[in-house]
């Protein structure tokens, strides 16, 4: 057993907190506010090859693994949890499966220029009807000759309204319940294809989160992704690698915001002296470090299992629903940590922790994450 | 084009402290770093490499560990790198280590020999043109701006309150400052590539052909007598008017003080 990082790993690390440092922690709060896509740190990152982390050389990717793709997205999100996102969403839930269960022909044409950075990839499941409870899907895909014919509607798409590629499921046939749900790759060019309601969000602001709509939309028949009424089980293991992507976020916010709280409590003075000299701080900041590190082992765990081809269901959903959790106590008790201050804009808490919330809600609710560890104990 | 950049490991200055009984660094569990200026003489070769071709080799003098600067080199575009690393090396000042790298430069073929102007950890600015000297290559310091012409270069060297520009031939040696450029990062890609495809190569006193005499403390004749700290200084004032009025303000602050 190695708890230790590989040479690869640190330096991963070291580049992307420089360029967090420089590119995306100066910007944070100004895109929050104003809820501006960063395109520019976006074309920044597909410099650096930072769009495909875990895709192998040959389709354009760094040919990395994913413990260091989880620990781009964990520095990344220590300043901005909606440039984490932007990244976990078009690797985890894009690129991947297209990576996983495409052809050939869809890796050369689509995937090539996800790795690259040079496209940028969605995913849409979700739809009014169809939460938690993914199997509901209404959105229909009908079989035309030499296409398939989209229509319905999508919700709370991550990159929605920037995205070039995506990852779509619908119904190809509703008699055979989640056995009937197909994958398709869409691109927003396709006639059919628009993007409609943008959502105004607590947190993650400058993202883009919208809804698609599919009004007659033709989609190559070539264009489906695994085979016909498979798409269930495509969405399933996507969001098994997704939520390595946003147990990592959670983690770079909470451990963004638990460093800003040390800091404050080094500087601020109450009662004559630095609040870092007040035993119940230091209790409280202790117990958070604590909670931190063991969400990372478990999100570096299921990342491990994943880049060894061992199974991660569990672990994935393990990671992200104590990671997300520890983001939201870790904030909150930062902007505590901070009083008045940190209820102000004045410093990055308040939106730490409004961005933490979204971690326990997407890519499956914290309850769903229980449903899946529940259902593999009482098996 | 061959270019071929001395880059040094240094603890990273923003992060160390000094230690007041003895007045040297305290460099446990300091991160080292790339010497800033070096890395801007790195991110111009690269950047010659990127707009007209060149073969960028980085070579550096220190212990082992000073590979994990080299490697970040190697992640940031450079070709091919070279640890000169050897006990023999020890101790060296600036001079000894201008030697070593010098005897390593006789070994590669180069049109440019690219150096930081100083390194922070030691703030000398000696060791680029003792290079020169050594291996009589015409020298360039406080470079700018670098542009490529028939038979060498065009460069554009910093003062104070200006600035030249000269051209000359190659091989030449170069020192960059900050205001050179902006690094680039490593790439992730290349990162996974170099561990796979590319090794640092670690040349010691031998493999150099050097006088062992001129090397290390041997070949080292700077001695230091005492190293202090100096006082912090209170925070200054700063005077935001035009010069006119500034002058006249400064002027009235030292008949103040009975300085004039």
């Amino acid at each position: 057993m190695n708890f230790g990082l590989t040479k690869e790993q640190e330096l991963v690390k070291q580049m992307v907190s420089e360029f967090t440092i420089n590119e995306v922690e100066p910007i944070a709060a100004d895109i929050d506010a104003t809820e501006r896509f960063p395109s520019e740190t976006v074309e920044k990152m597909a410099r650096y090859h930072m769009m495909g982390i875990p895709i192998s050389t040959k389709y354009g990717g760094a040919g990395g693994d994913n413990i260091s793709y989880a620990i781009a997205v964990e520095e990344l999100s220590k300043a901005c949890a909606t440039t984490g996102v932007i990244l976990s969403a078009h690797t985890s839930l894009c690129a991947v499966p297209i990576d996983s269960f495409g052809t050939e022909e869809q890796k050369i044409k689509y995937l090539i220029p996800l790795a690259k950075g040079e496209k940028l990839g969605a995913f849409g499941l979700t739809e009014p009807n169809a939460g938690t409870d993914a199997s509901e899907q209404q959105t229909t895909a009908l079989l035309d000759g030499d296409n398939y014919i989209l229509n319905g509607s999508k919700i709370f798409i991550t990159n929605g309204g920037v995205a070039d590629t995506f990852v779509i499921f619908a119904m190809t046939d509703k008699s055979k319940g989640t056995k009937g749900i197909t994958a398709f790759i869409v691109e927003k060019t396709f006639e059919g294809f628009s993007i409609g309601k943008k959502e105004d969000k607590l947190g993650i602001r400058a993202s883009s989160t919208t809804e698609l709509v599919f009004t007659n939309c033709i989609v190559p028949k070539e264009n489906m992704l695994g085979k016909e009424g498979r798409g269930f089980g495509i969405a399933m293991k996507t969001l098994d690698g997704g939520r390595i992507g946003v147990a990592a976020q959670a983690i770079g916010i909470a451990q963004g915001a638990l460093s800003e709280a040390t800091k404050y409590m080094k500087e601020r003075k109450q009662f004559g002296k630095p609040l870092a000299a007040f035993q119940g701080l230091q209790w409280m900041v202790a117990e958070l470090d604590v909670k931190i590190e063991a969400a990372r082992l478990l999100i570096y765990k299921a990342a491990w299992n994943k880049d060894n081809g061992i199974p991660y269901t569990v672990e994935a959903a393990r990671a992200k629903l104590f990671a997300s959790e520890v983001a939201m106590e870790v904030t909150t008790k930062a902007v505590q940590i901070f009083g008045g201050y940190g209820f102000t804009k004045e410093y990055p808490v308040e939106r730490m922790m409004r961005d933490a919330k979204i971690t326990e809600i997407y890519e499956g609710t914290s309850q769903v994450q229980k449903m899946v560890i529940a259902g593999n104990l009482l098996k | 084009m061959n270019i071929v950049v001395c880059l040094k490991q240094v603890p990273d200055t923003n992060e160390v402290k000094i230690d007041p009984k003895t007045g040297t660094l305290i460099r446990e569990g300091v991160p080292s770093i790339i010497n800033p200026d070096d890395k801007n003489a790195l991110e111009e070769s690269l950047r010659l490499k990127d707009e007209h071709g060149a073969h960028v080799t980085v070579i550096s003098m220190g212990p082992p560990q000073a590979e994990k600067a080299l490697r970040e080199a190697l992640a940031m575009g450079a070709d091919e790198a070279i640890l000169v690393s050897d006990r023999a090396f020890a101790g060296a000042d600036t001079l000894a280590t201008s030697h070593a790298l010098a005897a390593t430069l006789r070994k590669l073929d180069y049109d440019v020999v690219f150096a930081g102007r100083q390194a922070i950890d030691g703030d000398t600015a000696q060791v680029g043109p003792e290079i020169a000297e050594h291996l009589n290559l015409a020298q360039i310091t406080y470079v700018e701006k670098v542009d490529i012409i028939q038979g060498g270069l065009k460069v554009r060297r910093a003062w104070e309150d200006g600035y030249e520009n000269i051209e000359v031939k190659t091989p030449v040696l170069l020192t960059a400052i900050k205001e050179l450029n902006e690094p680039r990062y490593m790439n992730i890609k290349n990162i996974y590539d170099m561990f796979q495809n590319k090794e640092v190569k670690v040349w010691n006193a031998t493999d150099i052909g050097a006088d062992v005499a001129l090397l290390g403390l041997k070949g080292s004749p700077t001695k230091v007598k005492k190293s202090m700290t100096k006082e912090p200084k209170g925070k200054g004032e700063l005077i935001d008017l035009p010069a006119n009025e500034a002058a006249l303000y400064v002027v009235s602050k030292l008949k103040e003080n009975h300085f004039i």
